[in-house]
């Protein structure tokens, strides 16, 4: 029965460490859909959303008394969260306005030229972030702000799972299905399955590619945003370089799904996450980096196209 | 012995000369230039080394720091442990023969085993196209790292003292001019020109009979061995190793490199190197300078920063890099050919 | 009459799409070989399986007798058959002389160590690749843009360089597709001239398929008609021109 409990907790830790890739993994699945491109800065749109968090929380502290609650009760919980909710819609929308941003400066210009050069500026665009937070705020990790009250949740008897694990949980699920939304049933989100197919049929059809792509980006980077968010408040130390192994993790998992297939990535997201629990809990720490970077080497040695992907033929 | 091996020949004697006679006068009373000149030369070889690979066979390797970490880890281990037994030499000091037989001998290695770990790598991932390949490029340079750092051997994340510091002007500059000569050879040849049918058009190139997969394994391969020289020397230099010193960004600064010198030009990408190497230490001595006011100095120093833009601004505007693909040496040099 | 190129009962499936269906082909020594058919009758997937691009489904392809299913197109290269394509596809950061000089890669004796060497033999073969290469190029009246980048010549010349590149290879049989494509008339007669004094002066067989009637009509011996990955017909101009079934497949489009 222990042992049962016990893998039950490592489940529960892995799909709360998943979604966290999850939500990261999507922003590259769907820029990779409708440009074919990487986008190595990706990772740290998720930085920069705890950043956010970080440089917002003390403008609202005072109304949502982030820090003042050590529980939640039937009472403050509704309180509680529509704060840090705030907090979070708040840096959503701001990285998504970076990431738009980011597309049309350093990206958009570089459509027509060999991918190569992109890939290059994106790196670029990468390291700028991460140095510039790192000029203007510090290298050293700073403490993200209390939004909610992190304890044990009540009721579970020996599973220990925490209000910050819950809470990643129940707001990945709940970006997936607005996510699920937006992308099946409206028609931005049917441009963007359209443009992901063939771009020149959709400009021809009288698609603004322009406008699905930048939406694309801000899609992404908001989903980025939410989950360097969602981290924080469970792990509340952040710093600059926090981007670089969940973003290259993130990648994998959206490789692992099939990369351009936007449930492969939520898929990929959760496994990678699971997988990593795993290790650590089988006793290997060391190796638990490691682990993504072998699935990738795995994944792109024998079936490229992932999970759910799909195989891209090069007309001759 | 052909005329080409013959100017190697000459060329190393040269370096071999300017070591003999000026080493210590320079190492002592130029002391931060000559540390300077040393990352020079390592950078140079890193920078063609790379050419060879992203730039003469279009490929995007973003890895190679993994292969120099291989070569300065394995140099060192040797040195370490078997030059007391082969040569005789105690905590890195001996007689001149002794440790310079012990230099080249742990420089073989080192190289031998960075080539080892390309052809490993390279044969299952150079199967994959453009940004998959740099991702797993990276992903093994990653991989390497962490390896190292589990590994208490190799000192782990302590670090690893290195028992000898072997490297001097001729090591260092003559491992340039036979990287040079090996990248300069193989291009400028029939042979060569697959390389860059391989980068132009990989569909054609395989239709005209050329294996794309083998040309770009033989480049990645011979990249590494030079990686590993440069790490040899790096390792036999700084006499203390750590696994952070070949991490993701050094990689990057080697791209960078290769992408300011334009990513068809040998000559281009070593220069580029030079400006490279001495950009940063130009910079900070700039910034103490009153030109410049206190606020900014900061920035200055942030190597980083600057390097991040620099890479944005230059694939906006100077894609080709500074260099291009070199035809403005050949106009200088005149039609370098075959012959 | 020996033959040379074999495609026995092949057929192409992607996915649930069947592209070719059980087709059959024979190529003698020395043969101009014409394929055509409406747009998407599958003329180009042929030309893949036979260049290696694609695997057939089921069937075979034979070349000399050896069979060529499974081989990568490199190997098939090196086998003797040599190609150019429909969308010009030069070594765009090469030369005139390079891109045909890099084709001789696939029969170079002395590789990457003798190029670091650089004895007596590499010498030696280096300055008769470049002797052939010359001649080529020559041959072709291109060896004054010799140093020019390919990028920079006008369009037929593209097109010749395309060919020449082939040649160096030393095929036994060349595939042509879609040469005469964006070619004016006067373009179009002299391409019709210089595949024929391909097929002469290099003894080889030529594979062509091309839309323009003219062009085939006037220089190939036999011609195959695809017409939906099938095929419709095959024999001589004349008796082509008059078969009302392919006269049906082109309704609508230009009449042979």
């Amino acid at each position: 029965m222990d042992k049962l409990i016990e893998m039950l907790q490592q489940l529960v830790n892995g799909v709360s460490l998943g979604s966290i890739y999850a939500l990261i993994a999507l922003g590259y699945t769907m820029v990779y859909g409708v440009l074919r491109f990487i986008n190595f800065a990706h990772g740290d749109i998720y930085m920069l959303g705890a950043y956010a968090g970080f440089l917002l929380a003390p403008i609202f502290a005072h109304t949502f008394k982030f820090g003042e609650f050590d529980t939640f009760t039937p009472q403050n919980t509704l309180f509680i969260l529509s704060g840090a909710g705030l907090i979070m819609i708040l840096s959503m929308a701001i990285c998504a306005a970076i990431g738009v941003l980011i597309e049309r400066i350093a990206y958009r210009p570089l459509r027509e030229r060999p991918r190569l050069n992109v890939l290059i500026t994106a790196i670029g665009v990468s390291l700028f972030l991460q140095n510039i937070t790192q000029y203007r705020l510090g290298a050293d990790p700073k403490a993200f702000p209390q939004l909610i009250p992190v304890h044990v949740v009540e009721g579970l008897g020996n599973l220990t799972i925490l209000t910050s694990q819950l809470a990643i949980i129940i707001a990945t699920i709940i970006l997936l299905i607005i996510l699920r939304f937006v992308v099946m049933k409206t028609k931005i989100g049917l441009a963007m399955r359209a443009l992901s197919l063939n771009p020149t049929a959709c400009s021809i059809m009288g698609v603004n590619n322009d406008v699905v792509i930048s939406f694309t980006f801000a899609l992404g980077s908001a989903l980025a945003a939410a989950a360097g968010i969602l981290v924080s408040m469970d792990s509340p130390s952040i710093n600059p370089l926090m981007g670089n192994l969940p973003g290259i993790k993130a990648f994998v998992a959206a490789v692992l799904g099939g990369i351009g297939n936007i449930p492969g990535a939520a898929l990929g997201g959760l496994i990678i996450g699971i997988l990593e629990t795993f290790v650590v809990a089988i006793g290997f720490p060391q190796w638990r980096d490691g682990i993504a970077f072998a699935v990738l080497i795995v994944i792109l040695l024998f079936k490229p196209t992932g999970i759910l992907g799909r195989v891209e033929r090069e007309k001759v | 012995m052909s005329r080409s091996l013959l100017s190697l020949t000459f060329a190393l004697l040269i370096c071999a000369s300017i070591s003999f006679f000026g080493e210590n006068f320079i190492a002592s009373n130029f002391a931060y230039y000559y540390d300077i000149l040393i990352s020079i030369g390592v950078n140079i070889i890193l920078a063609t080394s790379l050419n060879l690979v992203n730039g003469y066979t279009g490929q995007f390797s973003l890895g190679h720091a993994g292969f120099m970490a291989i070569g300065a880890y394995a140099s060192a281990s040797w040195s370490n442990h078997l030059d007391p037994v082969i040569f005789g030499i105690t905590g890195g000091s001996g007689n001149p023969i002794a440790t310079n037989a012990a230099m080249f001998v742990s420089m073989f290695f080192a190289g031998i085993l960075a080539a080892i770990a390309g052809f490993a790598v390279g044969v299952p991932s150079l199967r994959l196209k453009g940004d998959y390949l740099a991702i797993v490029t990276l992903g093994f340079g990653e991989i390497i790292r962490v390896a190292i750092l589990n590994t208490d051997f190799l000192g782990a994340s302590r670090g690893l003292s290195v028992a000898g510091t072997y490297t001097n002007l001729f090591w260092t500059f003559g491992s340039v001019v036979l990287c040079a000569y090996v990248v300069l050879s193989l291009v400028h040849s029939t042979y060569g020109r697959g390389f860059l049918t391989v980068r132009d058009d990989e569909v054609a190139a395989e239709a005209m009979g050329i294996n794309t997969t083998k040309y770009k394994v033989v480049a990645f391969v011979v990249a590494s061995f030079f990686a590993g020289v440069a790490g040899a020397l790096y390792a036999h230099f700084k006499a203390f190793i750590t696994p952070e010193g070949f991490n993701f960004f050094r990689s990057v600064d080697v791209v960078v490199i290769v992408i300011l010198g334009g990513m068809g030009s040998t000559i281009g990408v070593a220069v580029a190197a030079v400006l490279l190497t001495i950009l940063p230490e130009a910079l900070r001595a700039l910034a103490h300078t009153q030109f410049v006011p206190q606020a900014y100095q900061g920035l200055l120093e942030n190597r980083l920063i600057l390097y991040s833009l620099l890479l944005i601004v230059l694939m906006l505007t100077r894609p080709q890099g500074l260099f291009g693909d070199g035809t403005a040496f050949k106009k200088w040099f005149g039609r370098s050919r075959v012959n | 009459m020996d033959s040379l190129l074999q495609l026995n009962n092949c057929t192409i499936r992607f996915g649930g799409l069947t592209a070719v269906s059980n087709f059959s082909m024979e190529i003698t020594k020395g043969e101009l070989v014409g394929l055509i058919g409406p747009n998407g009758a599958g003329k180009t997937t042929v030309f893949n399986m036979v260049t290696g691009v694609y695997q057939p489904t089921e069937g075979e392809v034979l070349l000399a007798g050896e069979r060529l299913n499974g081989l990568k197109p490199y190997a098939i290269t090196g086998k003797g058959i040599a190609r150019t394509f429909q969308n010009i596809r030069l070594f765009s950061s090469l030369t005139v002389f390079d891109n045909v000089r890099a084709s001789f890669n696939l029969r170079l004796k002395h590789g990457p160590i003798h190029a670091l060497t650089r004895g007596r033999a590499f010498l030696n073969e280096e300055n008769d690749i470049e002797k052939r290469t010359l001649e080529l190029l020559k041959i072709f009246n291109l060896d004054r843009l010799r140093e020019v980048m390919c990028k920079s010549l006008p369009y037929g010349d593209q097109r010749r360089l395309e060919i020449v590149r082939a040649l160096a290879t030393q095929p036994k049989l060349l595939l042509l597709d879609e040469p005469a494509a964006g070619m004016t008339p006067t373009e179009k007669s002299n391409l019709m001239k210089l595949i024929e004094f391909v097929r002469e002066t290099f003894d080889i067989s030529v594979l062509l398929v091309e839309h323009d009637m003219r062009v085939v009509m006037g220089i190939c011996k036999r011609i195959y008609v695809l017409d939906h990955g099938v095929k419709i017909a095959e024999g001589p101009p004349e008796e082509i021109r008059r078969n009302p079934k392919v006269i049906e497949a082109y309704l609508g489009e230009e009449p042979p």
